[in-house]
């Protein structure tokens, strides 16, 4: 009898089929996961943004809807594993539902109750989200992503390449190498019966026909043999070498952040997390780019200090306003620790723009004596409208030093344009 | 007979080997089966099978999107273990193995899915008359193409809604009573066109006359029913009907109906079917061990499993969450045979007509000819009773307390079968709700009739059911929920949709 059969591997097709059910998903609920991620993102260090996030959708919102019975009226369940009831025992009636589980045969998905539905998005999604919500062209995006500089290198030989790239001593080595491997046999027959016919040649009866035979026999072998190994070409297409580079993404040795940031009064929660999202993008921005990164964090209100990135985003202060004391800070810093031989300096400043009046023009001369000077990129996010006698003294600036920009960000997609400058510095169109 | 070799681990050559046998035992035993795909795939091709509702391909939805993540996070956290079977009703009949699984577990899942469930597909009534093995898989593939054309062209969140509102009605896309048009899904899509004509060209007859304003109200509501008498296949109804519907809208709700249509016969046998792919690995297997072709750690392995899967909770115990159809089923098999083989004088008083005869032609006879709510009622055994210690509880809303109505004792076997068997009855299971009328002259809403069985209520979603038929009818839309006395006890009313376009 013909067994019907047939057994197929199935294993490496068709991975991941369900990603198109699950982008789908993500696309209904996107709303909701946009939530989540800015929740995400107000809650992280900037250092651990690039990370996955458990998003939880309510129950309800995911539930597909469809006509069932709910409890009430008149039911008869049979169950299983009765212990002690006999025909007309009363029972009373469980708190909570209808006659002891009635819903069986209409349970819901899985049996998973009135739990929330949690699932995780992964870093990738994460980050999609997180650029949507700045509205980040897809352009950069992918410049973001990328490494932007390559360094290409030599790396030993192959074996095809362009005809600029021959390595002529390397392919007649090769060559070489080749006509001896191949012509081996025959020489050493040639050697041989070379010999041989000298010996022949030699020989007292040399005029003997029989003789004479042998040496017109050897003579001809001998001649073949020639014949044939003329015929191991010189060069050949197998013996060519190239010169082989390579392309290695270097990112630059270091790079520090300076994190600026006035925490007076009137900096509150909406504008911190706007500050903050700046602060994140320009070092992921940064991480592209050069190996580590240090951050440094400077507040201010009247005084300048450092601190560590919690009290930089968590404490608030009252009082006035100098900011020229975080730049002479900074300043001082960038000489002590950071000399700009070694590193690559950025500095972001976000400020509401409120500063005691007098100081604004001190600001600006730093700024263009000291700082600007040695950094590489110096950007600076008013997250307030207003235009007061600080954005007054810098917009002086812009337009004619060519490592500053400054923005007035009242949305998290206003940060955006800032970085199209950037990325302008940096000679990428964008 | 020669010992199979029985490492843990599986490899291809073994495959073969172990199924060549296993159908040859099947051969023996009468068992008549599609030809067989096995198709070896990983863990996370078998969660993409979950999602797809078990199907090898679907259309793309957000839905299964959903199922996949709940079904991998429970495959993680440890909450489930992947069922080893998952067999499409198809022909060829496509059975998957995990790779994962070990050689025991391997033919384990030949003998239960390519050969249990396989026979079953392919010999019970319900799926001969419903379901077409042979282009079901075309069929898919039709409309997933269909419906990833329809998403370019008319955008993703059109189809989506569409979809989102075929679904919500997808247990009423089925003629329950009427025997369906045997028609091949192969045909479905040579004649798309035509049909897409036809149907438009119907429906411009039914919506021929224009609405008039009401001015003899009284005579117009009771000179035209329509429908005529009332429709079970509110998705049909749609289809054929809806005015404001696009042709290609109405393809769509066709595709989900026949879908749904394919399904409806897994949802009234899953008790005989599961029972009936365990009787047979069970009894396969067995066999094969009596001839000394398995080894005995072999057997151990997939008893164990087997163990687990038969196992029925008692009421009250935390894993309880109904009978086991597993359980059930494999019981009522194993004991029919008990009582073709060795009947006693119970067995004889309760089925004249199998006791003593031929098992494998009296087991044969019930898989073709039952569904679960009739197999029930025509061979649940006292003994069967006994073992699972069914009792029936009554749940009477006017009455403050439950109360025992039958247990297994000579008094209670009849009543406890009747209550069981009605129990897996699909109509009593899920609300009858037909389409009731089509207000022609006036503002042409649609009302659908909910009939109480035993004064059930109707759960809450309702309402956001009747919000997808008013969608899918582009008209407001009612839903009326009559008691025994004939009374409208509740209603609901969906508007209709804003025509955006």
């Amino acid at each position: 009898m013909a067994i019907l059969q047939q057994i197929i591997d199935r294993r490496l097709s068709g991975k991941n089929k369900s990603i198109g059910n699950r982008e789908r998903f993500l696309r209904r609920y996107r709303g909701q996961i946009q939530e989540a991620v800015r929740r995400a993102v107000s809650g992280r260090n900037i250092r651990e943004l690039e990370q996955g996030e458990d998003v939880t959708l309510p129950r309800h919102d995911v539930s597909e809807p469809v006509f069932g019975h709910a409890r009430g009226g008149d039911r008869e369940y049979v169950h299983p594993g009765n212990q002690e009831y006999l025909k007309g025992d009363r029972i009373a009636r469980p708190e909570g539902q209808a006659g002891g589980g009635s819903g069986s045969g209409e349970a819901g998905d899985g049996g998973e109750g009135e739990d929330d539905f949690v699932f995780r998005l992964t870093r990738e999604e994460f980050m999609r989200v997180f650029f949507d919500d700045l509205a980040l062209p897809h352009l950069i995006r992918t410049q973001i992503a990328e490494v932007p500089e390559w360094k290409s290198h030599r790396a030993g030989f192959t074996s095809d390449g362009s005809p600029n790239n021959l390595h002529v001593v390397r392919s007649m080595r090769g060559a070489l190498a080749r006509r001896i491997a191949l012509g081996g046999e025959p020489r050493k027959d040639l050697k041989r019966l070379e010999a041989h016919l000298r010996h022949l040649k030699a020989h007292p009866q040399a005029e003997q026909a029989l003789i004479k035979n042998e040496i017109r026999e050897t003579e001809e072998q001998i001649a073949e043999l020639r014949r044939t190994m003329r015929h191991v070409p010189y060069i050949d297409p197998i013996d060519l070498r190239y010169r082989n580079r390579v392309k290695t993404p270097v990112p630059s040795a270091k790079a520090v952040m300076f994190c600026l940031m006035d925490v007076s009064g009137s900096m509150d929660e909406a504008r911190k997390d706007m500050a903050k999202r700046f602060f994140m993008l320009l070092y992921m921005f940064l991480t592209r780019h050069y190996e580590t990164i240090d951050l440094v964090f400077l507040r201010h209100h009247t005084q300048a200090q450092e601190v560590t990135e919690e009290e930089f985003f968590h404490a608030t202060e009252t009082g006035g306003t100098v900011v020229s004391s975080a730049l002479v800070l900074m300043d001082e810093i960038i000489k002590a620790r950071y000399p700009s031989g070694e590193w690559n300096v950025y500095g972001a400043q976000a400020s509401d723009g409120d500063n005691w009046h007098q100081d604004s023009g001190r600001c600006r001369e730093l700024l263009v004596d000291h700082i600007l000077p040695v950094v590489r990129y110096y950007a600076y996010v008013q997250v307030a409208e207003t235009e007061q006698n600080l954005w007054q003294e810098y917009a002086q600036l812009e337009g004619i030093e060519p490592n500053f920009a400054m923005r007035k960000v009242s949305d998290a997609r206003d940060i955006y344009p800032v970085f199209r400058d950037l990325f302008k510095k940096e000679g990428v169109p964008a | 007979m020669e010992r199979l070799p029985s490492p843990s681990d599986w490899t291809f050559d073994l495959i073969e080997t172990y199924h060549a046998e296993i159908a040859k035992t099947a051969k023996s035993f009468g068992l008549d089966v599609y030809p067989n795909q096995l198709e070896v795939i990983t863990a996370e091709q078998m969660m993409d099978a979950y999602a797809s509702v078990g199907m090898p391909m679907i259309y793309r939805h957000w839905s299964y999107g959903k199922q996949f993540i709940a079904t991998e996070k429970n495959y993680r956290r440890g909450h489930m273990g992947l069922a080893y079977e998952i067999v499409i009703n198809s022909d060829p009949c496509i059975a998957y193995l995990m790779e994962e699984n070990t050689m025991a577990m391997q033919a384990l899942v030949i003998a239960h899915a390519a050969y249990g469930h396989n026979s079953f597909f392919k010999g019970n009534y319900l799926f001969r008359m419903w379901t077409d093995a042979s282009s079901i898989i075309d069929y898919l593939v039709y409309a997933r193409h269909y419906i990833a054309e329809c998403e370019e062209r008319h955008g993703l969140d059109a189809v989506e809604q569409l979809l989102d509102s075929c679904h919500a009605l997808m247990n009423y896309g089925v003629d329950r009573y009427r025997r369906p048009q045997k028609r091949s899904l192969a045909q479905e899509s040579t004649q798309r066109a035509d049909r897409e004509r036809h149907m438009q060209q119907q429906v411009n007859d039914l919506w021929r006359t224009l609405p008039r304003k009401s001015e003899h109200t009284t005579e117009s509501d009771s000179s035209r029913r329509f429908p005529s008498e009332p429709q079970e296949n509110l998705l049909y109804f749609i289809e054929k009907n809806a005015a404001l519907l696009e042709p290609w809208q109405r393809e769509v709700v066709r595709i989900v109906r026949k879908i749904a249509q394919y399904f409806y016969p897994q949802r009234q046998t899953q008790v005989m079917n599961e029972g009936w792919a365990t009787f047979w690995h069970y009894t396969l297997l067995n066999t094969m061990y009596d001839r000394g072709q398995l080894a005995d750690g072999f057997m151990m392995e997939w008893l164990s499993s087997h163990t687990g899967v038969i196992f029925q909770p008692p009421v009250g115990h935390r894993a309880y969450s109904g009978i086991n159809p597993y359980a059930l089923g494999f019981s009522m098999f194993t004991e029919l045979r008990r009582i073709c083989e060795k009947p006693t004088e119970e067995d004889r008083r309760w089925f004249p007509d199998f006791a003593g005869t031929d098992w494998v032609k009296t087991l044969d006879y019930a898989m073709r000819n039952f569904k679960d709510e009739s197999f029930v009622g025509q061979f649940l055994s006292p003994k069967t009773m006994r073992d699972f210690r069914l009792f029936s509880i009554r749940d009477h809303q006017s009455e403050p307390e439950l109360e025992v109505s039958a247990i297994h004792d000579d008094s209670g076997y009849q009543a406890l079968r009747e209550s069981l068997s009605r129990q897996y009855d699909i109509g009593s299971r899920e609300p009858d709700i037909q389409v009731w009328n089509v207000n022609m002259r006036g503002d042409r809403a649609l009302t659908l009739r909910h009939t109480q069985r035993n004064n059930l209520p109707l759960h809450d979603d309702a309402e956001e059911v009747l919000k997808h038929v008013a969608r899918l009818w582009g008209f407001d839309v009612h839903l009326e929920s009559v008691d025994a006395q004939g009374h409208i006890s509740r209603s609901w009313k969906a508007a209709a949709p804003r025509q955006t376009d």
